[in-house]
């Protein structure tokens, strides 16, 4: 049901976001989707990548606070208002967004959505219900993860 | 112009002769009453009827700020309470702080100190003093009263702090005298400035400065911008409070009470006593004291001793401006901050690690405490709003231990510089 993130945290300077995606480089570990946030001092880099706990390895040794965190990844149709149904059954079971970003080389005429919600199941449940597509297996996410525009 | 001019300008033959005598008092007087130096002593093995001379001084161990606290509240009292009339205490607040005693003959000795600083920095009975420092258990707002009261001045109780205010008395009151920190001084001219008023028109003619380090850079400016006589005093409460040493009408060095305390300049590594001149820790021991009667305290400042004599005709000997400290312990606001405070407060949370690194910084005028603090691999990241929480707490909890507001910046892991294991912990980017 859910997808492997992982969080780096970043001071807000210049080349501190290089050096963590230069460590990934080094160990050839793809990124698939990512997004920062940042405040005035530091920042959050999170990342969907193809080999996550290499990747949390790799960035440890280089003296990285790293952290892996499970997301949920949501398919939904690539059309105006695709979001705004996803968004309206979470918002209908009051569920919290803390952060959400789109996903990369997803399938034709589908986007997908990465979301962090405050409650993990329920969101699940409230989404299936409504039959909106998760990626809800191992496989699927791996698929997901390796597909790529060839 | 003398407060006190017998013993401002005493020979030198008479001073030590005074010293020599008073010294003996104090350390009987402290083996008999102060169980702690009992203690001490006797561990020294040393007879406190053998403290003849000033080299014998030496024989006696040095009293640190931990001993004030080891016996906290009252136990380095040599009177009983009956006869305390005044109780301060440090801004410090490094676990316990440390708590000072008066009777009223310190009171009394206190009060003439800060007459004679006062005199020594312009003072005279038609003066108006703006007494800009706080009134309360710190020692600067109340010791700069009784000193200006003993004159006959006429002194503001203002206070620290509203500065709006402070420019408006200042100006409808004709505050001939501001006693201040300094930056707080450079605060004020700012204030002045911006309000519209022309420093001239104001009638100040010195301002008396203290409580935290300066330069002659910050002098100048504090000069020539509010127009003004700046006079540079020295003193902690542990010794008595303000009015220890103070510079006179040359500005080259402050001379120190030396009828009260007596100096010694050691090396802080050592302990060894340092020969006149040299840069080292300055000691003091208190001679006419009753309610905290101190013996060889280290301050942690470092300066050196002026040979020579002084144009104004005291000859009491001067010492330098104060240079840095021996410890590494910051000033910040007139609030002294140790950094061991800040590891206590991270070790207690246990969110972060206790690697941390403290940064100051002069904005304007004034100081900022930036702490920097790594965080660990227990560190819930993932959420800015997590770290934004996490941040407040740290800052919530330093603050009501430090009692001075800071910035706190989180770090990543082992970017704070480390040096044979253990990390370089204060920046001090304050240009003085």
């Amino acid at each position: 049901m859910v997808i492997k993130q992982l969080s780096v945290f970043l001071e807000n300077s210049p080349g501190r976001l290089k050096a963590a995606t230069k460590v990934l480089a080094e160990a050839k570990i793809n990124m698939r989707a990512l997004t920062l946030a940042d405040t005035a001092d530091f920042g959050v880099l999170r990342m969907i990548v193809d080999k996550p706990e290499e990747a949390v390895s790799v960035l440890k040794k280089n003296h990285f606070a790293v952290k892996m965190t499970e997301v949920l990844a949501v398919e939904m149709d690539d059309t105006p208002g695709g979001l705004n149904t996803v968004l309206e059954i979470l918002e209908g079971h009051d569920v919290n967004i803390e952060y959400m970003y789109a996903f990369m080389g997803s399938k034709p005429r589908k986007a997908l959505v990465i979301f962090r919600v405050d409650q993990l199941e329920k969101a699940i449940d409230c989404l299936s219900k409504e039959d909106i597509r998760l990626i809800s297996t191992e496989k699927e996410a791996e698929e997901l993860i390796h597909f790529c525009w060839e | 112009m003398y407060w006190n001019q017998q013993k401002e300008c005493m020979s030198r033959d008479e001073l030590e002769n005074l010293q020599r005598k008073r010294l003996q008092k104090t350390v009987e007087m402290a083996f008999h009453n102060v169980p702690h130096y009992r203690r001490v002593f006797q561990a020294a093995g040393v007879d406190p009827f053998e403290i003849e001379n000033f080299s014998d001084l030496q024989k006696l161990p040095f009293c640190r700020k931990q001993d004030l606290r080891d016996n906290y509240p009252y136990d380095m009292f040599a009177v009983a309470m009956q006869d305390v009339v005044r109780i301060h205490s440090s801004s410090g607040t490094t676990g316990k702080p440390t708590v000072v005693g008066y009777t009223r003959k310190d009171i009394n000795t206190w009060s003439e100190l800060m007459a004679r600083s006062l005199m020594s920095a312009g003072v005279q009975r038609q003066d108006v003093i703006q007494n800009a420092y706080g009134y309360g258990l710190f020692t600067g707002g109340l010791g700069v009263h009784y000193g200006a009261e003993k004159i006959g001045a006429s002194i503001i109780p203002i206070s620290g702090g509203n500065t709006d205010r402070q420019v408006m008395i200042m100006k409808d009151y004709g505050s001939t005298i501001i006693t201040c920190t300094p930056s707080y001084a450079l605060y004020l001219a700012e204030s002045i400035e911006e309000s519209g008023i022309n420093p001239a028109d104001l009638k100040l003619k010195a301002g008396i400065f203290g409580a935290e380090p300066w330069s002659e850079n910050m002098r100048k400016e504090i000069e020539q911008r509010l127009n003004l006589k700046a006079i540079d005093i020295y003193g902690l409460s542990e010794i008595i409070g303000p009015g220890v040493a103070v510079e006179c009408q040359e500005q080259d060095g402050l001379h120190v009470m030396e009828d009260h305390f007596i100096m010694e300049i050691i090396d802080p590594e050592t302990g060894k006593v340092l020969p006149e001149g040299e840069r080292g820790e300055l000691v003091f021991t208190s001679l006419t004291k009753e309610a905290l009667p101190i013996i060889r305290y280290r301050t942690g400042d470092i300066t050196r001793i002026f040979s020579g004599a002084c144009a104004c005709g005291r000859t009491l000997r001067r010492i330098g401006r104060i240079e840095g400290r021996s410890d590494d312990m910051l000033i910040i606001r007139g609030v002294n901050v140790f950094p061991s405070q800040v590891e206590h407060v991270l070790l207690q949370m246990g969110e972060v690690e206790p690697h941390y690194q403290l940064v100051v910084e002069r904005h304007g005028q004034l100081d900022m405490l930036e702490v920097q603090v790594e965080i660990s691999e227990t560190t819930l990241f993932d959420e800015v709003r997590s770290l934004e929480e996490l941040a407040y707490r740290i800052r919530h909890n330093i603050e009501s231990v430090l009692g001075v507001s800071v910035k706190i910046k989180l770090v990543e892991p082992k970017t704070i510089p480390r040096s044979e294991g253990k990390a370089k912990r204060v920046i001090d980017r304050r240009k003085l």
